[in-house]
């Protein structure tokens, strides 16, 4: 196993998040797509700090304990803002919220 | 004697002026005018007596002062001039003026503009005295213009007649033909000189330097000298610019005594006698022919000619102003033979003997209730003694009346200054021919006015005492002044008595001859019923001199009237195409270039520009959220791409 296998995998991660964040219509789904592209760069972060010269100096784990800390309240915020969305148009269809363009 | 004193003489006047002209009543006005005068006159006299203790052939005395200064070293000065001639005329011009003014207080009482009369009369007073005594050549030539002027409002005077209004014009217009050769006669003394002061202490006068140059070949003296005569000729009515003076007669009687008769035509003999040393320069170097010759033939002719025309008038006053135009023709024959002593000697015996004839004939068509005609008068001398006696001495002294008139001894020196150069033997003749005419017309006037029955409407009466004491005053000069005077005015003028006993002879001969031949011709005619055998066609149109203006001059002005119309239209024409022209471009430049290329092109094309990519730019704002994750991806790689590019 070399760096290379890491990346590869984290980049699969990347585009399958980043696909589905694209492509599905439901926010909430939406909202895991982005989590799994975190994951995918918090996996980065681990793989470099893994392979460095210095392991010792526990940049990686730090930077992705950070990461996820803040992933955490971010969804938090996410699904609030779901919710409240959710409230207003009676739906979590992407589509359908389009207020936000000139008419 | 200073320089104010000597200011005062034409300043007097001139204040008179400035203050009749604001005055309602004449009888005030006259007044007011009459004391300048007088004060004038006094000053005169004791300017004549300073100036007759001077050396005749000494340095007149000259008083500047400075005018203007041009540049850096271009001084004009104006100033007086002191010496006998300048003694003499001013006290003639403010003695007979003084005279003139009384007699005017009584000729103008009726008059509801005495006032403004007076105005004038004072005003011509002032140029005249300030012609007389100028030093300097543009001071004589702005007085000069300001007679002119007061002789053309004095002459329009009664502007509500058609004839006087037309007469002031003509006057004008005609005399300012030879001004204008005046005027380029001073520059070009100015441009030869470098001054315009006649006399200075310093010896640079234009009369006291010899003047070197040619132009045209000619020497410089000469041209400026026929330059000065031609406004010389045209003040002094010489031909050919003597139609104004007849005219000039549509004015009141004691204008005509004042102005066309005693003071201002003989301007033009003044201004010959001043500027006299530049006539006697020759023509030519080596050469005999002078401008003093120019002038007495010029004179000559015209005291012929005119001595001619007044044999065919029936107005008493252009009778007399003929008679005028044929003495100062004389003047200037005395001027160019003899020199400036002749010339001045008949111009002062000729003021006083004159202005009398004028004032009598002033009294005469007064009394005979405004008439003029000498057709109409006749038997005059019973109703009025004391007016036909003053005349009769005037007209004694205008024919020449041997020794007892002032009148013989000028006219007697003109005759042996002319006979004396042998020259000048034709224009004696012509000079004795004129006079013989004087006579003529003389004798035939008196009888006209004087002999027969009266034969015009209302009875005529003698004229009021104002009236009758100046003609008794210059009755008495017009007899004595020869006489007494003769001697002491030839020394001061630096002239010489000249007897020759075949020109007394001539001089008496043309004189009673003609007196003689009038009373042939006219004895036991019926006159003012009867044909006149002098008055033949030509002499009463005054040899057509009018009508040859108008077919010639006239012409031509009418010409040019045409040919400045046509110009005007012209330019009229240009004018309108450079307005259409200018019209069309500023169209092209608001519709082409404001309105099409800023307006619509520049800043709305623009706006619409602006307007459409702002358009375009909001395409990808749809809402659709997706689609702005996409971009946001779509950016993200454009950064990546950026960075990795830049390494």
């Amino acid at each position: 196993m070399t760096l290379h296998h890491y990346l590869i995998l984290a980049a699969v991660l990347f585009c399958v998040g980043l696909m589905g964040a694209f492509t599905r219509r439901n926010a909430i789904v939406v909202l895991f797509s982005v989590e799994i592209m975190l994951n995918a760069a918090n996996l980065n972060f681990i793989a470099f700090w893994r392979y460095s010269d210095n392991p010792e100096l526990l940049h990686g784990p730090m930077f992705t304990l950070f990461a996820i800390a803040v992933a955490a309240a971010e969804v938090a915020v996410g699904l609030a803002l779901v919710i409240a969305v959710y409230r207003h148009f009676k739906t979590v269809d992407l589509e359908s919220m389009n207020t936000l363009r000139e008419e | 004697m200073s320089t104010t004193t000597l200011a005062l003489i034409p300043l007097l006047p001139l204040l008179a002026a400035a203050l009749t002209c604001g005055l309602q009543n004449g009888r005030r006005a006259a007044g007011v005018a009459i004391v300048a005068m007088l004060g004038s006159c006094g000053l005169a006299l004791s300017a004549l007596k300073e100036a007759w203790g001077m050396e005749p052939t000494g340095d007149p005395l000259t008083f500047d002062f400075e005018w203007l200064t041009v540049g850096n070293d271009t001084v004009i000065n104006f100033g007086f001039v002191l010496d006998p001639l300048t003694g003499l005329m001013a006290a003639m011009v403010t003695f007979v003026g003084l005279l003139i003014f009384i007699y005017s207080a009584g000729y103008m009482k009726d008059d509801e503009r005495m006032a403004r009369f007076f105005c004038y009369l004072s005003l011509f007073a002032a140029g005249m005295l300030g012609l007389v005594l100028a030093n300097s050549l543009l001071l004589l030539f702005m007085c000069w213009e300001i007679v002119g002027i007061a002789s053309y409002l004095l002459i329009s005077f009664w502007f509500h007649k058609p004839e006087a209004a037309a007469a002031g014009k003509k006057a004008f217009i005609v005399t300012r033909i030879g001004d204008m050769g005046f005027l380029i006669g001073i520059l070009l003394a100015f441009k030869t000189t470098g001054t315009l002061t006649l006399y200075n202490e310093a010896g640079s006068g234009i009369l006291q330097q010899d003047l070197t140059g040619t132009v045209f070949g000619i020497s410089v003296a000469a041209v400026i000298s026929l330059l000065l005569f031609m406004g010389a000729v045209g003040k002094s009515g010489q031909l050919p610019l003597h139609v104004w003076l007849p005219d000039a007669m549509e004015g009141p009687t004691p204008v005509s005594a004042l102005i066309h008769a005693a003071t201002m035509v003989a301007a033009g003999v003044f201004l010959v006698a001043r500027t006299f040393p530049l006539f006697e320069v020759p023509l030519y170097e080596e050469g005999i022919l002078k401008m003093t010759h120019v002038v007495a033939w010029v004179g000559a002719i015209t005291a012929l000619i005119a001595a001619f025309i007044a044999l065919g008038q029936y107005d008493i006053k252009r009778i007399l102003a003929y008679s005028t135009v044929s003495q100062l023709g004389l003047m200037m024959v005395g001027l160019g033979v003899g020199g400036v002593a002749v010339g001045m000697f008949h111009l002062l015996t000729h003021a006083f003997f004159k202005a009398l004839l004028f004032l009598g004939a002033g009294s005469i068509i007064h009394g005979c209730h405004e008439e003029q005609d000498i057709r109409k008068m006749g038997g005059i001398w019973k109703p009025m003694r004391v007016t036909s006696i003053a005349y009769l001495c005037g007209t004694a002294a205008l024919v020449a009346l041997p020794f007892v008139t002032s009148g013989y001894y000028s006219k007697d020196q003109i005759l042996a200054a002319a006979w004396g150069e042998p020259l000048m033997r034709p224009v004696f003749w012509i000079a004795a021919a004129a006079s013989l005419l004087t006579a003529v017309y003389m004798t035939r006037q008196c009888l006209y006015v004087f002999a027969g029955e009266y034969r015009g409407g209302k009875t005529p009466h003698e004229s009021p005492v104002t009236m009758t004491a100046p003609l008794v005053i210059l009755a008495l000069f017009a007899l004595g002044m020869g006489m007494v005077f003769e001697t002491s005015i030839f020394a001061k003028l630096q002239g010489e008595v000249i007897h020759d006993n075949f020109v007394i002879a001539v001089s008496m001969a043309v004189a009673l001859g003609g007196i003689a031949l009038g009373w042939l011709i006219y004895r036991g005619r019926a006159l003012g019923q009867a044909a006149d055998p002098l008055a033949i066609t030509p002499l009463v149109q005054k040899l057509w001199f009018d009508e040859l203006y108008a077919a010639t001059a006239g012409r031509l002005w009418a010409l040019a009237i045409v040919i400045a119309e046509q110009l005007n239209e012209l330019l009229l024409f240009v004018r309108d195409l450079a307005v259409l022209l200018a019209d069309r471009i500023g169209n092209a430049f608001a519709i082409g270039g404001d309105r099409k290329l800023i307006d619509t092109l520049a800043f709305d094309g623009m706006c619409n520009w602006l307007r459409s990519a702002g358009h375009a730019v909001t395409r990808p704002q749809n809402g659709f959220l997706p689609g702005y994750l996409r971009l946001i991806a779509l950016g993200a790689v454009a950064l990546g791409v950026l960075v990795f590019w830049i390494k």
